[in-house]
């Protein structure tokens, strides 16, 4: 929408000529300069230079429907009410029926967790056969650390549906997954922002980045922190783009670093039946073993969702650390020859004042 | 015309003999204070002079004469302005201790800003208020609809209609105890009404951020019933893509002003919610303030800061023309924002063996609450 011409948007003749000759061809040009800007440099009287941005403002501006309409049009056309199911029932509760379509949610978690291990059911379960209970569309898997096997997708594939294994079938899933491997980040950023067609064309339903930490930080260390701040920022608002625009899943992975500044707090896992409470009472109190996500405020801030991939005292848990579907609870799971499943019936909560630290004991 | 020929005392018109003003049309062009200076008049004098003066209508423009009654076109006094505010309905979050420290919630003609870290509930904030506003005005509220602006894709309809349905249980059962609902009430308080009366745009880059807002005027005119406006975030587009700083800061300046207008001249409250972001402070630990950078902060009316201490949530009542700086605890639950709960239970039986330890954590977080309390951390 911002780069959409000012002189095909009917605005009246004299401005328009005006707006050409000072080099303002889009909207964006236009409308992201303040008034006066706008006075000074085209020398046009204010009330025909209002009336064209109002004109320009109207054309750009997006739509707006009520909530009921946009609710009754997404229950006519998306499967699980715009969620892709993950198999693992407490999470998929708690998310009202899955990963949600339109947002960008994040797993973070230290390394050997499960966060592949997860993709690589997510991308499964969209690629297979409807048949099958999968979504039957295709899955863009952009892997920067070369974790991607495909060996290991046909087996989390095959078992959580061992029809899978015919010829047919398991040409038709690994035709639907399609794996890139980005050179830097500007070439992420380039791809990404030309993928439309892309997506149209393979009729994709799930963008997965594993992992997009991995990538950043290996370019822009800490030394290059402003712009690695500017680069995410561009990363996070075309993700949201895509998600919004083709109404659909994008997962991406994260990785922990160390948490400086403050002592550690206790986390407390409280059974929500309140027949069992966790701690980590193993942990030593101390920032070396505090871990938190990488890539800062700014980017906590832009994912909608984080999930929070964590081990304590040798049980791993999945934990829904910022959503804006749910509080903060916990499930326990383990890696499956089919992924990743929910390990025992229990919801923990689990709530650390925001903090989000992450844990990785036993 | 001739002075002589005006109705004035004797003395003042030997004063203005004196200064040389013998025709009126010496008269015309000077202000009260000039003429005052003049002729030795007071400021009362010379404008009984200029009153008597005949001027045609045509001139005042032109000539650049205001006369009294256009420069205070407009203006309220203060006792009408008091009266209004007496009146006003504000829009209540659903949490009685934060709307006391708003002195009963967010007001119309206001725009508040509410900032926080990720996950602390500016959101749900949002949502919370975009389906009180509809409370209908014979419950006491302001029964009006809502634009819900939204940057960043965080507003779930599912979340929505577990909240709207939570909200509208509470109100049916409220006002059903104290007498039978009329059809008029029924027909109101109905999920597929208020879910119809929340408006989403969803925007995707400044230029569409800076478009929805200028258009403003033309969706009000459409949905003339909207009585609140949410933007979250306001933050989201501004902090990328933008090469110059500067333009940026005016950029923002002359949104903050445009959405004060429109609050005033609609009569709605305009809700902004805003980032974080960490500074480094000169003993190296950083403190978070809101982003968009210290010019932001004069744009908006009221600022309200929303952050954890250990595992609660708080309000602050960061800046407000007419607010005290108070905070409230709260918290969210299923139904929607809501009074802070009492956690204390299970904590304590886990941190008994560790009494020193928690000792010194609670006077950790009473030197954090009181930094927290005062408006100079966050600013």
């Amino acid at each position: 929408m911002a780069g959409r011409k000012v002189n095909r948007m009917g605005v009246e003749e004299k401005v328009a000529h005006v707006f050409t000759a000072r080099n303002l061809l889009t909207a964006k040009d236009v409308l992201c300069k303040t008034e006066l800007e706008l006075m000074e440099l085209l020398d046009v009287p204010m009330e025909a230079l209002l009336s064209a941005v109002a004109f320009i403002s109207q054309k750009v501006c997006p739509p707006c429907h009520s909530v009921l309409d946009i609710m009754k049009e997404r229950a006519k056309t998306e499967p699980a009410y715009g969620h892709l199911p993950t198999g693992l029932q407490g999470l998929d509760g708690a998310l009202w029926g899955g990963i949600p379509f339109g947002i960008v949610t994040e797993v973070v978690g230290p390394a050997g967790i499960g966060k592949t291990q997860l993709c690589l059911m997510l991308s499964a379960l969209t690629s297979m056969p409807e048949a099958l209970g999968g979504l039957n569309s295709g899955v863009i898997y952009i892997d920067t650390e070369h974790k991607f096997t495909s060996g290991r997708l046909i087996e989390i594939a095959h078992s959580l549906s061992p029809e899978v294994l015919g010829d047919n079938l398991l040409q038709q899933l690994a035709a639907h997954v399609l794996v890139l491997h980005p050179s830097s980040v500007a070439d992420l950023l380039q791809r990404l922002q030309g993928l439309e067609e892309a997506i149209i064309e393979h009729r994709i339903k799930l963008l997965v980045i594993d992992s997009i930490a991995a990538l950043v930080l290996s370019e822009y260390g800490r030394d290059r922190i402003i712009q690695r701040q500017e680069v995410l920022g561009q990363l996070a608002s075309v993700l949201k783009f895509l998600a919004e625009s083709f109404r659909m899943p994008v997962v991406v992975t994260n990785q922990v670093r160390a948490e400086t500044g403050f002592g550690g707090k206790d986390v407390t896992f409280t059974d929500k039946a309140k027949s069992s409470v966790m701690t980590n009472a193993g942990i030593p109190d101390g920032p070396e073993h505090q871990l938190t996500a990488a890539l800062g405020t700014k980017w906590a801030h832009s994912v909608n969702i984080r999930l929070i991939m964590e081990s304590i005292s040798g049980e791993r848990f999945i934990k829904i650390a910022k959503s804006p579907l749910s509080a903060t609870l916990a499930f326990q799971y383990e890696v499956t020859l089919s992924g990743i499943q929910q390990k025992g019936g229990q919801t923990f909560e689990a709530s650390d004042g925001g903090k989000m630290t992450i844990q990785n004991s036993g | 015309m001739e002075v002589a020929l005006l109705p004035l005392p004797t003395s003042l018109r030997a004063k203005l003999f004196a200064a040389g003003h013998f025709t009126t049309t010496t008269l015309l062009f000077l202000t009260p204070l000039e003429l005052a200076r003049e002729a030795q008049l007071s400021n009362e004098e010379a404008l009984s002079v200029l009153k008597l003066v005949p001027r045609s209508s045509s001139s005042s423009s032109s000539d650049g004469i205001i006369s009294a009654s256009s420069a205070l076109d407009g203006a309220k006094t203060a006792w009408d302005l008091l009266e209004y505010e007496k009146n006003r309905k504000k829009i209540v979050t659903s949490c009685a201790e934060l709307d006391m420290i708003l002195e009963g919630g967010f007001c119309p003609k206001e725009v508040t800003e509410i900032c926080g870290v990720p996950g602390v509930g500016k959101t749900q904030l949002g949502m919370q208020l975009a389906i009180n506003v509809q409370i209908p005005v014979k419950l006491g509220g302001v029964g009006g609809h809502a634009i819900y602006i939204d940057t960043e894709g965080s507003f779930m309809l599912e979340r929505a209609l577990q909240m709207t349905k939570a909200s509208i249980d509470e109100l049916v059962l409220a006002s059903s105890l104290s007498s039978p609902m009329d059809d008029d009430l029924i027909q109101q308080l109905d999920i597929d009404t208020y879910l119809s009366h929340i408006y989403l745009v969803r925007v995707h880059d400044p230029t569409e951020q800076l478009a929805v807002i200028n258009n403003l005027p033309n969706l009000l005119k459409e949905h003339n019933q909207v009585k609140l406006i949410v933007i979250d975030s306001i933050t989201f587009n501004f902090r990328q893509d933008f090469e110059d700083m500067a333009g940026r800061t005016r950029l923002l300046a002359e949104m903050g002003q445009k959405l004060a207008k429109i609050a005033e001249e609609h009569d709605l409250a305009i809700v902004l919610t805003n980032q974080v972001t960490m500074k480094p402070s000169n003993n190296e630990i950083s403190r978070i303030v809101p982003a968009l950078g210290e010019s932001w902060s004069h744009a908006c009316t009221n600022r309200v800061m929303m952050y954890w201490i250990d595992t609660q949530r708080y309000a602050h009542v960061v800046k407000s023309p007419s607010l005290q700086a108070a905070t409230a605890a709260y918290d969210i639950d299923e139904c929607g924002i809501c009074s802070a709960k009492n956690k204390s239970n299970n904590k304590s039986n886990n941190n008994e063996n560790k009494s020193n330890n928690k000792r010194l954590k609670l006077d950790e977080e009473a030197a954090a609450a009181d930094s927290n309390n005062n408006p100079a951390h966050f600013c």
